[in-house]
């Protein structure tokens, strides 16, 4: 009996694994598993977007109607009760408003627009890149160029271009309805050039592979070798760069909040409230500004720790 | 080199072409021009003939080549929310924010390379290992919370620094420098340092990295064990060959430094270019944004361009293998 022949057995007489215990077992989490650091910055993570998410239920007030604000709260310390008798654990704001509820309700809006951002860039960069990468020619080159130019700028340029121009078009009236939106887009059009560029040359790579000539040679439609055949076996570094990029994008709509060019003051995100601690900072009322910069902080450093450790993850060669 | 440089040359054009096209949509196209001249009360005759007589009802191509021909005579037309000339208004601020940008990449560069010839010198120390972690944490912070930290360090807390502003400034024909005064110069510290601490930790990690590289060749080996000083196999051997990526590096960075100046002048509250941009932003200022971009844009490439040039001229390689093989 040859020893191939034994370990065919084994395999068909071991009991099949459940779903859980493959996914406990395979390589990606088991380097999950050997860094701690890893898995801090998921629990925390885990924490905030829970929070944020379940926001309405946890937070201990609701800051932003009015009818329950009470200015006799304004400035009370964190841990200590207003005059009023209401207890603040982060403290409150100069209109009494309960820091920690705003927190919770800033990272809610800081995670929407970041993540919504980061989905359109995905979307428009993986199919732009897609294209490029597959058809070739003028298409490749227009594309490309695009990206190039863009990505010799910042970022933060461009979506603070993108935003006065849609600032312009859109009339005035609406401006605080469309903001979230506007923020969006101009994010999402900041960041699109990093996704098509990785997924234009791994497509070029899967392109001239056995499996996509033998799809060509079925008469595939070549949208859907696309999609159903090539766009699998690119996303991998879409992935990594897209948690980096999440990253990146929730301090950038924070950047463009603190400039005063983002969310409306109705619906502050944490970039907003950064921007009305900061009027308190002479004032000695430090507590307004410090806890929104700690969870931005903790949130952009824990999405970032998670985005490094799934570029090592994988990538075979670092291991 | 002719041919490789007239290349370059034509794709900074290009560019260049695409970038006064958008510029010039914002301008056109982002609100009415015409609506930002008039008042209320003006008859709609009058309208129409301000409108031709401003050539609104050229072709579009007209019109364009019309924006090209005053955009490389430095004319942009009049700010809505000031009421000036574009122009006179970004080069009576320019000096605030070349001061600026200037003092952060000086501090970034001499920090940085100090910093990166330190830690990849003494690759196992404890201090090596606080500044990579402290590196990580500075990239992970954004400039705004830098920037808030150390106003609430020096100069709430310690009340050394002031913590906005320019200080008193000196005319120097059109331009206005803050450094010949004593509160100028104090005033510029923590603007500077906040600006500076991102290209640091690039241009730190870089040198290390460089300098790990350039370590662990034969040379560097030949030299020790030609009995040389450790200085001068550090110093005058491995650091000199760092320093040629650095430089490129450093040089195409310093288009960010003024892009990231938007957000530190905003926080100082520096009366720089940046924080004309993001005033005209929030009230939709069309020609003060058309203008900021092309500036910026031309800015971009000409550093693109003398650092390809420059690149061109130091590194042998690019010229064997031909034209634009650069990629």
């Amino acid at each position: 009996m040859s020893a191939q022949e034994t370990t065919s057995t084994i395999a068909a007489v071991a009991p099949p694994r459940s779903f859980l215990r493959r996914v406990w077992d395979s390589d990606v989490f088991y380097s999950f598993r050997r860094s701690p650091v890893t898995i801090l910055a998921a629990l925390v993570t885990l924490l905030l977007v829970g929070a944020s998410v379940f926001a309405p239920w946890i937070a201990p007030y609701d800051p932003f109607n009015p009818a329950s604000l009470n200015l006799m709260d304004g400035f009370t310390p964190p841990m200590s009760s207003s005059m009023s008798g209401n207890y603040f654990l982060f403290g409150s704001d100069h209109q009494g408003r309960d820091v920690l509820s705003t927190i919770l309700y800033g990272s809610r809006v800081s995670l929407f627009v970041g993540v919504s951002a980061t989905l359109f860039a995905i979307v428009l960069g993986v199919s732009l890149g897609l294209a490029a990468g597959y058809r070739g020619g003028v298409t490749d080159s227009v594309i490309m160029r695009i990206a190039d130019i863009q990505l010799s700028f910042p970022a933060i340029l461009i979506a603070l271009l993108i935003f006065g121009i849609a600032r312009g078009i859109i009339p005035p009236s609406r401006h605080e309805s469309m903001a979230v939106w506007v923020l969006i887009v101009a994010i999402g059009l900041a960041n699109w050039a990093q996704f098509a560029r990785t997924v234009r040359g791994a497509t070029m790579v899967e392109r001239q592979k056995d499996y996509v000539s033998a799809a060509r040679i079925m008469g595939v439609h070549p949208l859907r070798i696309l999609v159903r055949h090539i766009l699998p076996n690119v996303l991998g570094p879409v992935l990594v760069i897209g948690t980096i990029g999440l990253a990146l994008a929730i301090i950038e709509e924070a950047t463009l909040s603190f400039l005063g060019v983002g969310v409306p003051p109705t619906q502050p995100s944490l970039g907003t409230l950064i921007r009305i601690g900061q009027g308190f900072l002479f004032s000695g009322e430090w507590w307004i500004l410090f806890f929104p910069a700690v969870t931005l902080v903790l949130l952009a450093l824990a999405v970032n720790l998670l985005g490094d450790w799934l570029r090592d993850a994988l990538n075979p060669r670092l291991r | 080199m002719l041919a490789f440089i007239l290349r370059r040359l034509a794709q900074s054009i290009v560019v260049m072409l695409v970038v006064a096209l958008i510029s010039f949509m914002l301008f056109r196209y982002v609100g009415d021009p015409i609506a930002n001249l008039v008042g209320q009360e003006s008859r709609i005759s009058d309208i129409e003939e301000l409108r031709q007589r401003l050539g609104l009802n050229d072709p579009f191509y007209v019109q364009f080549a019309r924006f090209i021909a005053n955009a490389v005579q430095g004319e942009f037309g009049i700010s809505y929310r000031l009421q000036q000339p574009v122009t006179e208004l970004i080069v009576s601020r320019l000096p605030a924010t070349i001061e600026l940008a200037f003092a952060s990449a000086m501090i970034a560069l001499v920090f940085g390379v100090v910093l990166g010839v330190f830690t990849a010198l003494r690759p196992k120390t404890f201090a090596t290992g606080v500044i990579m972690t402290l590196s990580l944490v500075g990239v992970s912070l954004p400039t705004f919370l830098i920037g808030i930290g150390l106003i609430y360090i020096f100069a709430v807390e310690l009340q050394w620094l002031p913590s906005f502003g320019r200080g008193q400034v000196t005319d120097l024909g059109w331009w206005r420098t803050g450094l010949l005064s004593e509160s100028g110069r104090r005033s510029l510290i923590l603007p500077a340092i906040t600006l500076s601490l991102f290209q640091l930790t690039l241009i730190m990690r870089l040198v290390r990295a460089e300098m790990l590289e350039v370590l662990r060749q034969d040379y560097i080996r030949f030299a020790r064990a030609r009995g040389l000083s450790k200085r001068a196999i550090n110093f005058g051997h491995a650091l000199k060959n760092t320093m040629v990526p650095v430089i490129t590096i450093t040089g195409l960075q310093l288009g960010s430094v003024i892009a990231f100046s938007i957000v530190t002048e905003t926080v100082f509250q520096w009366p720089g270019v940046g924080s004309l941009f993001i005033n005209s932003v929030q009230v939709v200022d069309v020609p003060v944004m058309a203008a900021y971009l092309m500036f910026i844009a031309f800015v971009f490439v000409v550093i693109n361009l003398i650092v390809d040039i420059l690149y061109y001229a130091v590194d042998p390689r690019l010229r064997v293998h031909g034209i634009g093989a650069g990629k």
